[in-house]
């Protein structure tokens, strides 16, 4: 009922692991195929391998989660044997890639072997990287162009809501080739500890994610689906199944679960069968309220 | 949670390289849970509780060299009390315990024998001056020493104490890995418990850097059932802050 082929790779259910969640190690991400998803994403990986910020790097905050992780990795060098063991899992695994050009990216993408990859063209607190990248739409169409000249499988680029107009990034990525953008990274955010005045996060500000981000997520997923070819994949605050079928309606052909997996590692399970209920209640399909929003 | 503000109100010098920060608040723990420390505008660090408003601490880096430079007074966040603590059982216990991973088994000795349960404690460290809560311990139970150098007790490790494990209800350790990877390879796993040591980065189960393969430590655990960690990462890698693999 929930199975369906995204950018050609067969899934049995649309709801995907997001990047930067337990996605490290290749037991983390086993474990997240064991507990229901459909494929995973994992942790962005880089040329070298990098410490990311100082502590603290993520803290919970009224409406969700506020992080700055700083792209901590093995590097690509040391990330194989983590893919291998991932898909183990028996889902597609998807490797999650950050660069500082678009040569960085290509080196990248061309040494590891995956089921698809995500550019990270959109962490919105590691310098030289992801976001400063994903504003610029010439860079955008340069780093997907140079990807898919040296992989031959899909190729997913991820979108940073922070810009004044999210269509025109998706646009740069589909002209250089992207078979899906995914959208939303976090949204750019801080908070200050009043007992003494210190920003919370190791690096001052960073990213939001969690229900807070949820009604922005859907406002890029409409837009980004009126004015592109290729799919969207939605994430951003998908808490329950309720949020993955909003989604879903608002046009993401695919949707991407993280921040929830702290509070309930079995979300997969939780929205799957939430979601199967609802298609039989209602007598609807997943392929009928694809884009349901834009046709009532 | 956002961190708390976190007072000291007294620091009690355990050894040279040890010492307890006790706060006016208390975290209200289960013995074997732990606090996120952040020692503000240096780093966040993972510490287990000792008391129930005190955390017992090990001179080791930055994080650690900056909070032994504050005192009474001073504040610091927290975090917490976070994971999963010890899974208390009744009958005798035996708890294992090397230098500072004396820390979160020492309210446990508490709590278990004001409870009538029979406690045993093997307690080791490098010296004598290095042995941590010997007198908690020793108000608890029975206590068996061992020192690298010899200086009290046994001259060896705290693993060689190890014998007649079936008269002991439960078995919990903590210490430093190779140590604990001893002990594991020493005693039945279905009745045994062990507090893991792992870089912790998020401290919610999200991030999954201290996973021992898919394992959360700052969430499933830090303390885990022997038989979970059977055939795991546990003893031969842990991760470290890029999350290569090294040795432990």
């Amino acid at each position: 009922m929930l199975s369906l082929k995204l950018t050609g790779i067969p899934l049995k259910n649309p709801l995907m692991l997001a990047a930067g969640i337990m996605g490290t190690t290749g037991g983390s991400l086993k474990r997240i195929a064991h507990a229901g998803a459909g494929a995973l994403v994992t942790k962005s990986i880089g040329l070298e391998p990098k410490s990311g910020h100082s502590n603290p790097s993520m803290v919970e905050v009224d409406c969700g989660y506020l992080n700055a992780m700083g792209l901590p990795n093995p590097s690509y060098k040391n990330f194989q044997h983590e893919i291998d063991t991932a898909k183990e899992g028996g889902v597609p695994v998807i490797a999650s890639i950050f660069g500082g050009c678009a040569f960085d990216f290509s080196q990248i993408s061309g040494a590891l072997h995956a089921d698809a990859f995500e550019l990270n063209v959109s962490c919105p607190h590691a310098h030289g990287y992801g976001a400063e990248i994903g504003t610029d739409p010439a860079l955008v169409e340069d780093i997907t162009c140079a990807v898919k000249n040296v992989v031959d499988v899909p190729v997913w680029v991820k979108l940073t809501p922070n810009v004044t107009n999210i269509k025109s990034i998706g646009l740069a990525a589909q002209r250089g080739g992207a078979d899906a953008v995914v959208a939303i990274n976090t949204v750019r955010a801080m908070a200050i500890d009043i007992e003494s005045g210190y920003p919370i996060l190791g690096n001052k500000f960073g990213g939001l994610s969690g229900r807070a981000i949820k009604p922005i997520a859907v406002k890029c997923i409409y837009d980004l689906y009126e004015a592109l070819d290729i799919p969207v994949i939605g994430v951003g605050g998908i808490s329950d199944w309720k949020d993955a079928i909003e989604f879903i309606m608002a046009g993401a052909q695919a949707i991407e679960i993280g921040s929830a997996i702290g509070n309930n590692i079995n979300i997969f399970k939780d929205i799957s069968s939430g979601m199967e209920a609802f298609f039989s209640e209602k007598e609807w399909t997943l392929e009928e309220i694809y884009g349901m929003a834009h046709k009532v | 949670m956002k961190p708390v503000n976190a007072v000291i109100t007294e620091v009690v010098e355990e050894t040279p390289t040890i010492r307890t920060f006790f706060f006016e608040t208390s975290f209200d723990p289960e013995p074997g849970q732990f606090v996120m420390a952040w020692i503000r505008g240096i780093d966040e660090i993972p510490m287990a509780l000792s008391y129930d408003n005190a955390i017992t601490v090990q001179k080791v880096g930055s994080a650690t060299s900056a909070l032994f430079e504050l005192g009474n007074g001073d504040s610091i966040g927290i975090r917490g009390p976070q994971g999963k603590g010890f899974d208390r059982k009744s009958g005798h216990i035996l708890l294992i315990a090397g230098g500072v991973g004396a820390a979160p088994l020492a309210p446990l000795a508490e709590k278990s024998s004001s409870e009538g349960i029979q406690v045993t404690t093997l307690l080791g460290a490098k010296t004598k001056e290095e042995l941590v809560f010997r007198k908690r311990f020793e108000k608890a139970g029975d206590v068996l020493i061992a020192t690298d150098d010899g200086s009290d007790g046994k001259q060896g490790y705290v693993t060689q104490l190890i014998e007649n494990n079936e008269i002991y209800s439960q078995i919990y350790c903590c210490g430093p890995e190779i140590m604990m990877k001893k002990v594991f390879d020493k005693v039945p796993l279905s009745k045994a418990q062990f507090s893991l040591h792992r870089y912790i980065k998020c401290g919610v189960g999200i991030c999954g850097a201290c996973c021992v393969d898919g394992l959360r430590v700052c969430l499933d655990g830090p303390v885990f059932p022997g038989d979970v960690l059977k055939n795991t990462e546990f003893g031969f890698y842990k991760r470290n802050e890029c999350g290569e693999r090294v040795k432990v």
